[in-house]
C-alpha cells in the first residue's frame, strides 16, 4: 500500500510540472499585454517601460518560467500584478472559501442525488422513477446563472430570508456564513445532484440484477436489508469515484456561481486574473488546484482499494 | 417531494434576516479596486475607496471646481514656476504621526520616485520641493503647469503616512495591503474580490461630519445582483446602476435614484497614422471620417442601447458643461451629406472597415447599431469583439481601423484631450499628429485664467472637428441606487462617492 502511494506521489510531480509549463505557455500565447492593463487609463510611457523591466517582461519566455519556478521552490508564488498583493496570501484567503463551497455543494448533491438515484432504481418504471428522472433532467438543463438570479430575487429580494450575495467566514460568524453559502451551494449542487442521481440509478440497477443479490433475496432477507447492505454498498464504488472528480472540479472554482453570488473563491479570482493577464495569480491558482485534484483522486483511489478487496490483491 | 420539504425547512431555519449593523454603510462597487497604495493605483474605482481612506490636497465641489481639503490656500508665482501651498493644521495620519509640510513633501517625493509609481507623469512638472514653513510647501516647476492642481486633486494628491510607506517599502511589504492615510476612515481589512472594510478614525480633523462607524465596500460586478442587494437591504448604496434598470428603480418605493453626467466621454478612435492599417480611405481622408460621423444618429444610439438615459455628444466635454463649445452643437444625422462626402473623397462604396469593440453585450450592441446606421451611407463595417487586454494591445500595435474609445474623464481639460490628440500623447494609439494642435494644447497648459484657456480649447475643437481622428458619441450618466433612509447623498460628476454629511 505504502509503495502504491509513494509511486502515485512521484508520478504527481512531473504532472504538476507539465501542467505549470502548459498553463504558463498558454497564457503567454494569449494576445494582450498585461503591462498596458497595469499602466491604467493614463498609460504613462515611463511607467510602462519601468513595469516591463520590473516584471521581467523583456526576458525570454523560458527565463520568465524559470524565474517563476525558482520562486515557487522557495515557497514564493509571486505578486499579483493587479492588486500588488502576494499570490500566496490571496490563495490562503480564497482556499477556505472554495473548500467551503465545494463541501456544501457536494453535500447537498449527495443528500439529494444518491437517495433519489436509489429510489429511482428500486422503484424502476413507477411514478417515482419518472419523477426523479424528470427532476434530474431539469437540474441538468437549468443554467446556473438563471437559477442563481431567480433564487436571489425570490429568496433574498421578495422573502428576505437569506443575504443576496457576499461571503462571511465560518470562524467569524458561522450562522451568516451558512446563510451566505446556502443559495450558491444549492445552485451548484443542483446540477451535481442530477448527475449523481443518474449514476446512482444505473449503478444500482446493475447491482440489483447481480447473482448475489438474487441469492440474498432467496435467503429470505428483507428487501430493505438486501438494498441497504448488499446492493447499495457495492453500487457506491463508482459514486465515490464520481464524487471525487466532482470535488476536484469544484476546487478549481465555479466561475458563474461565484460571480452571481459574489463569493471570493478561486473561480472568480482566476477569471479576473486571466482578463487582467495577471500571470502569477493564474499560475499559482492552477498549481494549487491541480495539486488538490491529484490529492483528492489519490484519496479516492485509496478509499476504493480499502472498500474493494479484489483491488487489494492486484497491488 | 421529501427533498423539497427538507430544503424549505432548512431555508426557514436559517432565515433570520441579514441586516447590517446600523452604524455600517455598505457600498456596492462595479469592480474590485486595484492596489490601495495611492502611488500605484490606476483605476477609477480605487478613488471611491480613497475618498474615505486618504484625504487629498484638493477636492472638487459638485460643479467640479477645485476646493480646499488638506491644502487650505495656494498661489502660483507670477512666472508660473513656483506654487506655494498652505496645509491644514491639526491633521494626523492614522498611525498618529502628524501631517505637515515635511510629510506632504515626502509623499510627493515617493510618488515621483517609487519604482512602481504610476504618478510620475502626473507630477513631472515638479522639479523641486521645499518646506517653507511647518505647514507651507513650495513646489518649483520646470515650466508653468496649471494642470498640476487638478493632478493634486486626484491620486497624486492623496496623502498617506510617509513613515508607514517607507517602513513597508524597506521591508519589501506591499504598502497597499495595509494603507495608512489621513481620511475620515482607517483601513481595517481587505478580502480581495469580496470586501474592503474601513473603520472610523476618531482623530480626523472633520470627524463630526462623518456618521458611520464602518464603511464596507463590496465589489459586485453583476449590475442585477448589485441592485438586488440594495433591494434586499444588504447594500445601502450601489454605484453605476445599469441604465436598463433605471425605469424600474424610479417606480420602487424602497429605493432612491441619483444621477449625474460623467466628465468623461465615449466615442470611436480612428487609426490615422499607426502603421499600414491607417493607409486606407478612412485613415487617410478626413472627409471619410466626417461621413462616418454624419451617418450616426447619436440620439437613436442612446435610445436603443442606453434606454435614452445617457447624454449624446460631439466633443470631449458634454453639452451644457463649462468647457463645451456651444458654437458646435451635436450634429443631426445626415446620410445624404455623408454619401456626398464619400463621393468627393472618390471612395468606392461599400467601404469595408473593421471596428474593434469590447466583448461585453453593451459594447457589441453599440457596435451593431453603428454598423447598421453607417451601412446606409456606404460603409460596410465588420465588428471584432475582443476582451479588454487584447483590445488595448491591438490598439497600441496599430492593428485596427477604428476602435471604441472610452475615457472616465478628469477635472482639468488638459487630461481629457492632450493624451489623445497630441503627437506624443500616451493614449494616442491612432497616432494623430498635428503641430498646430500640439502648440495650442501646450499653450493652454500655461494659462491660469479660464477665458484664455477656453478660447484655446475651442480653437483645438475646430481643428479636430475638421481632422476628426476621434468621433465623440455620448457621455455616460452615473446612476446611484440608494436604499430609502440614506440621507445627505449628493452625486458628483467625477463619480466619486463622498460620505461627508451622509446619514442613514
Amino acid at each position: 500500500m505504502l509503495r502504491y502511494i509513494t509511486n502515485r506521489v512521484l508520478v504527481a510531480i512531473p504532472t504538476l510540472l507539465l501542467v505549470s509549463i502548459f498553463v504558463f505557455m498558454l497564457q503567454k500565447l494569449l494576445p494582450g499585454d498585461p503591462i498596458l492593463v497595469l499602466a491604467g487609463e493614463d498609460r504613462d510611457p515611463e511607467t510602462i517601460a519601468m513595469l516591463r523591466e520590473l516584471y521581467r517582461m523583456n526576458d525570454p519566455l523560458i527565463m520568465q518560467y524559470l524565474y517563476w519556478l525558482g520562486d515557487v521552490m522557495r515557497g514564493d508564488l509571486g505578486i499579483s500584478l493587479r492588486t500588488g498583493l502576494p499570490v500566496t496570501e490571496l490563495i490562503v484567503q480564497k482556499l477556505p472559501v472554495t473548500l467551503q463551497l465545494a463541501v456544501m455543494s457536494l453535500t447537498f448533491a449527495l443528500l439529494i442525488g444518491v437517495p433519489a438515484g436509489v429510489m429511482s432504481a428500486v422503484k424502476k418504471g413507477t411514478f417515482w422513477d419518472y419523477l426523479a428522472n424528470f427532476i434530474a433532467l431539469s437540474g441538468l438543463s437549468v443554467p446556473n446563472f438563471w437559477l442563481g438570479i431567480m433564487l436571489i430575487l425570490l429568496i433574498s429580494v421578495n422573502l428576505g430570508w437569506l443575504p443576496a450575495s457576499g461571503y462571511e467566514s465560518p470562524w467569524v460568524d458561522p450562522v451568516r456564513s451558512f446563510q451566505t453559502m446556502l443559495m450558491p451551494s444549492i445552485v451548484l449542487g443542483t446540477a451535481l445532484a442530477a448527475t449523481l442521481m443518474r449514476h446512482t440509478r444505473s449503478s444500482m440497477l446493475g447491482v440489483l440484477q447481480a447473482d448475489y443479490v438474487r441469492t440474498a433475496r432467496a435467503k429470505g432477507l428483507r428487501e430493505k436489508t438486501v438494498i441497504r447492505y448488499h446492493a447499495f454498498r457495492n453500487a457506491l464504488l463508482p459514486i465515490i469515484t464520481l464524487s471525487a472528480v466532482m470535488f476536484g472540479e469544484l476546487l478549481a472554482g465555479a466561475v458563474l456561481t461565484e460571480q452571481i453570488f459574489t463569493i471570493p473563491g478561486f473561480g472568480k479570482m482566476i477569471v479576473d486574473a486571466v482578463f487582467n493577464r495577471d500571470y502569477a495569480v493564474v499560475q499559482g491558482v492552477v498549481l494549487v488546484t491541480a495539486t488538490g485534484f491529484i490529492v483528492i483522486n489519490l484519496l479516492a483511489d485509496i478509499l476504493y482499494v480499502l472498500l474493494n478487496p479484489r483491488m487489494r490483491a492486484n497491488l | 417531494m421529501k427533498a423539497t420539504t427538507l430544503m424549505m425547512t432548512l431555508l426557514g431555519t436559517v432565515a433570520i434576516g441579514s441586516m447590517a449593523a446600523a452604524a455600517d454603510i455598505r457600498i456596492g462597487l462595479n469592480e474590485d479596486p486595484d492596489s490601495l497604495d495611492p502611488a500605484q493605483s490606476r483605476t477609477f474605482v480605487s478613488s471611491l475607496v480613497y475618498e474615505s481612506l486618504c484625504d487629498r490636497l484638493f477636492n472638487t465641489n459638485t460643479d467640479m471646481e477645485i476646493i480646499p481639503e488638506l491644502a487650505t490656500e495656494w498661489e502660483f508665482s507670477e512666472d508660473g514656476l513656483s506654487l506655494v501651498i498652505q496645509l491644514r493644521e491639526g491633521v494626523t495620519h492614522h498611525d498618529g504621526t502628524p501631517f505637515n509640510a515635511e510629510s506632504a513633501m515626502r509623499v510627493l517625493e515617493r510618488n515621483q520616485t517609487l519604482p512602481t509609481s504610476n504618478r510620475r507623469g502626473e507630477l513631472s512638472s515638479i522639479v523641486g520641493m521645499e518646506t517653507t514653513g511647518e505647514h507651507e510647501l513650495t513646489l518649483t516647476l520646470g515650466a508653468p503647469d496649471v494642470t498640476l492642481i487638478a493632478q493634486l486633486a486626484h491620486h497624486a494628491g492623496r496623502m498617506y503616512s510617509p513613515d508607514a510607506a517607507a517602513a513597508a517599502d524597506e521591508a519589501g511589504r506591499t504598502f497597499g495591503a495595509n494603507p495608512v492615510c489621513t481620511g475620515a476612515y482607517k483601513f481595517a481589512q481587505r478580502v480581495e474580490g469580496d470586501r474592503i472594510v474601513l473603520e472610523r478614525f476618531e482623530d480626523h480633523w472633520d470627524a463630526e461630519n462623518y456618521h458611520f462607524d464602518r464603511v464596507i465596500y463590496q465589489p459586485i460586478p453583476d449590475t442585477t445582483v448589485r441592485l438586488a442587494n440594495v433591494r434586499s437591504g444588504d447594500l445601502d448604496i450601489s454605484e453605476r446602476t445599469a441604465p436598463s434598470d433605471v425605469p424600474q428603480i424610479r417606480n420602487d418605493d424602497r429605493l432612491q435614484l441619483f444621477e449625474v453626467p460623467n466628465i468623461g466621454y465615449q466615442g470611436i478612435t480612428i487609426n490615422v497614422g499607426n502603421g499600414p492599417r491607417s493607409e486606407g480611405p478612412l485613415g487617410s481622408d478626413a472627409r471619410v471620417r466626417q461621413a462616418l460621423s454624419l451617418s450616426i444618429d447619436r440620439e437613436a444610439l442612446n435610445q436603443v442601447v442606453f434606454e435614452g438615459q445617457y447624454v449624446v455628444g460631439n466633443q470631449w466635454a458634454a453639452p451644457g458643461t463649462t468647457w463645451y463649445d456651444e458654437r458646435d452643437p451635436v450634429p443631426a444625422r445626415d446620410v445624404e451629406r455623408a454619401r456626398e462626402l464619400l463621393a468627393e473623397a472618390g471612395v468606392e462604396t461599400p467601404l469595408r472597415i473593421e471596428m474593434q469593440t469590447g466583448n461585453n453585450p453593451v459594447a457589441m450592441q453599440q457596435g451593431q447599431v453603428i454598423q447598421a446606421m453607417a451601412a446606409e451611407a456606404g460603409f460596410e463595417i465588420s465588428l471584432r469583439a475582443t476582451e479588454f487586454a487584447t483590445l488595448l494591445s491591438e490598439n497600441a500595435a496599430g492593428n485596427f481601423d477604428m476602435s471604441q474609445q472610452g475615457w472616465s474623464g478628469r477635472i482639468d481639460p488638459d487630461a481629457n484631450i492632450h493624451p489623445f490628440v497630441s503627437c506624443e500623447g500616451a493614449n494616442n494609439d491612432k497616432k494623430y499628429c498635428n503641430e498646430e494642435i500640439d502648440r495650442i494644447l501646450q499653450e493652454a497648459r500655461t494659462l491660469p485664467d479660464f477665458e484664455s484657456r477656453k478660447a484655446l480649447y475651442d480653437q483645438s475643437r475646430e481643428i479636430l472637428a475638421e481632422d476628426m481622428p476621434l468621433i465623440y458619441l455620448y457621455h455616460i450618466v452615473y446612476f446611484y441606487t440608494l436604499r430609502q433612509g440614506i440621507e445627505g447623498f449628493e452625486p458628483y460628476a467625477d463619480g466619486i462617492i463622498r460620505l461627508r454629511g451622509v446619514t442613514g
